[in-house]
């Protein structure tokens, strides 16, 4: 007869045999809807390229090849794809420029916000939130309506006086600029204003009381304390920058193309998916090594910072 | 209620829906956006008691991707003349020889026995039109009818101009500016067309779809475009005028085809046969703007329509048109590799 002991045991390992059994299909679900598509997209970029899109089931390293080096179509000579590379800086570029210029706008931003007192705090997080209610498309036109030759700004400056015809803004890179910054800031400003609202104020009046400047208690008390935000912030603006679509090409004109356009070309009119799958992963790998460095770099100052 | 009713209600309510559909029957449309003329289509569900759906889509290669997989559920595309060889030989579209149909009297001869489909077998024209020159004529005066417009800019329009980023559109208007066959794979011919395209970019402010709206803002001075985007913008603004380029335009065609996958393929068929009505013609042309390829259709057409030089080519003009092709694959990449040169 079994002892108290072993029966108790046998049930506790029918409750784990249970539980694992109840949560299978749903860590299953997980498992394939998270590493079923990026597989395809895996297997996809080591196919050659169907004649009118979709792919021909044989071995080919060709899009890999082609990722990195072009044949040139005159000379047929190898070199480096100087095309892919200017096309991948330009998005690079584009997202550090994005991720500075919110951060610039930002960090004032969620300082001032956790500055305030309790009630009006929420009222201004909830005024941040509000560009989100919109859908981003129609951010990005309302931003097209505002800064394009009949738009607001021109039509102001016109009337003031100030210039003597439009100035064009529409169809730069100021104007991605200025909708990047717009569209992503506050992914910026919400973890900051996270770190920040922990941020123990009595901290700062000590560092005045010891005679610090204003930038050194910046520097040296604040900036530290909201590293975390700061870094989760800058995550969360610089990779969807990294792949933004709409904003570019609505406000860029579509002239030159961004990582996402590229991408998009050899699924459409460019009808080479296999290329098309190796430059997304391609993307995957850069943001992926840009986190890890970032990561690790925040560990370690995490440690010195206590 | 006690539960026998309701059970008894619920069952009933069931047969009826089931027999509805049964008695009206359905066909499933997969088209372009903003295509479709709502006043057409109720002419048609009412006169055979069929319920019509209608599903967008935004390019040939999405359509041909969807189509592909499968299990759509569609009756009916539209693809263009250069896919419809494709949808052909993948065994996607079936053949209801609409060329023998009780309407296809009335297509106009020279689209009746089409290179893409000869005979008519797959398909029924829908809509046809030319891609050229958009120009305001406020800020430029001079002759237009050149694609020089786009690949060397006169000065005037200079950072004002536009180009519709149809990479084969695109390719066939610089090749035939160099003076090369559509389709060329001569690397001489190409290479002038890189270099051309390269010098030509900065002169040009954009590369957008949204032509109709930036022409009418003042956006854009002169744009690439389609003939009946072209009418849109010249019925808002007077100055603004189509051009077919002297050096050769394109032809495009979009085309009704029933899918192999269709479940409603005698609804698709009296659909086929309806649009080359005439009248239905007509009122398809009234509604996306351009031309239909049905004889007879003219006095049905909206006023402003009838004699619009976008829709009715001048006489002129009429040689220089040529149905644009589907390149070969190998060629093609060809293109894919300037067009990112370009875009870099």
């Amino acid at each position: 007869m079994a002892t108290a002991e072993e029966v108790a045991k046998a049930a506790e390992r029918r409750d784990v045999r249970g539980r694992w059994l109840l949560s299978a299909p749903a860590l299953l679900v997980i498992l394939l809807a998270a590493t079923g598509p990026l597989l395809i997209v895996v297997v996809y970029s080591f196919l050659a390229p169907g004649a009118y899109g979709d792919v021909k089931w044989q071995f080919s390293s060709d899009a890999w090849t082609s990722v990195f080096l072009e044949r040139d179509i005159f000379d047929d000579t190898l070199s480096l794809a100087a095309a892919h590379v200017t096309i991948f800086w330009r998005s690079i570029r584009l997202a550090g420029v994005t991720t500075l210029a919110t951060l610039a706008l930002g960090f004032p931003t969620a300082y001032f916000m956790a500055t305030r007192s309790e009630k009006t705090r929420d009222l201004w997080l909830f005024l941040i939130t509000i560009p989100f209610w919109t859908n981003l498309l129609i951010r990005t036109f309302a931003v097209l309506q505002i800064i394009r030759n009949e738009g607001i700004i021109n039509t102001i400056l016109l009337k003031l006086g100030i210039v003597s015809a439009p100035v064009q803004i529409l169809y730069t890179d100021t104007a991605i600029l200025i909708g990047m910054a717009y569209v992503y800031l506050p992914l910026m400003v919400l973890p900051i204003y996270a770190s920040m609202e922990k941020l123990d104020f009595r901290l700062v009046e000590a560092g005045y009381d010891l005679y610090a400047t204003r930038f050194k208690v910046l520097w040296k008390i604040i900036f530290p304390l909201v590293k975390p935000g700061v870094i989760a912030g800058s995550i969360l603006v610089f990779i969807p920058a990294l792949g933004a679509y709409v904003t570019p090409s609505i406000l860029g004109g579509g002239k030159n193309m961004m990582l996402s356009n590229l991408i998009e070309l050899q699924f459409g009119q460019g009808r080479n998916w296999p290329l098309g799958s190796a430059l997304s992963i391609t993307v995957m790998i850069i943001v992926m090594v840009a986190l890890l460095a970032y990561v690790r770099n925040a560990g370690k100052s995490g440690v010195r910072h206590g | 209620m006690n539960w026998k009713t309701t059970a008894t209600a619920m069952g009933l309510a069931l047969l009826a829906s089931t027999g509805l559909a049964r008695a009206e029957g359905v066909l499933n449309i997969y088209n372009w956006g903003n295509y479709t003329s709502p006043d057409v289509i109720k002419k048609f569900e009412a006169k055979y008691n069929i319920k019509v759906t209608i599903t967008d889509y935004d390019s040939n290669d999405t359509a041909l991707a969807k189509v592909r997989q499968g299990g759509t559920g569609f009756d009916i595309a539209v693809p263009s003349q250069t896919y419809v060889p494709i949808w052909i030989k993948e065994g996607l579209i079936q053949e209801t020889d609409p060329g023998k149909m009780e309407n296809a009297k009335n297509i106009a001869p020279e689209w009746a026995n089409p290179d893409f489909d000869p005979g008519r077998k797959y398909t029924v024209p829908w809509a046809w039109g030319t891609i050229g020159v958009v120009v305001n004529t406020d800020a430029y005066k001079g002759p237009a009818n050149t694609w020089g417009i786009i690949f060397n800019t006169p000065n005037e329009l200079k950072g004002k101009v536009n180009v519709v980023p149809e990479m084969g559109d695109v390719m066939f208007a610089a090749i035939k500016y160099v003076g090369g066959q559509q389709c060329t794979d001569d690397k001489a011919v190409l290479k002038k067309v890189r270099d051309m395209l390269v010098a030509a970019k900065p002169n040009w402010i954009a590369m957008e779809y949204n032509t109709i709206e930036k022409m009418g803002a003042g956006d854009f001075k002169a744009t690439s475009d389609w003939n009946g985007s072209a009418l849109r913008q010249r019925l808002a603004n007077p100055a603004i005028h189509f051009n077919y380029p002297k050096e050769g335009y394109g032809l495009w065609s979009d085309n009704v085809v029933v899918l192999k996958e269709a479940k409603n393929v005698e609804n698709a068929k009296l659909f086929q046969n309806f649009i080359m009505d005439p009248e239905n013609a007509a009122g398809l042309s009234a509604f996306h703007r351009y031309a239909n390829a049905i004889s007879g259709s003219d006095k049905y057409m909206p006023a402003d329509m009838k004699d619009a030089p976008e829709v009715v080519i001048p006489a002129d003009a009429k040689p220089l048109g040529e149905l644009q092709k589907m390149c070969p694959p190998e060629t093609q990449e060809l293109y894919t590799k300037i067009w990112t040169e370009l875009q870099k």
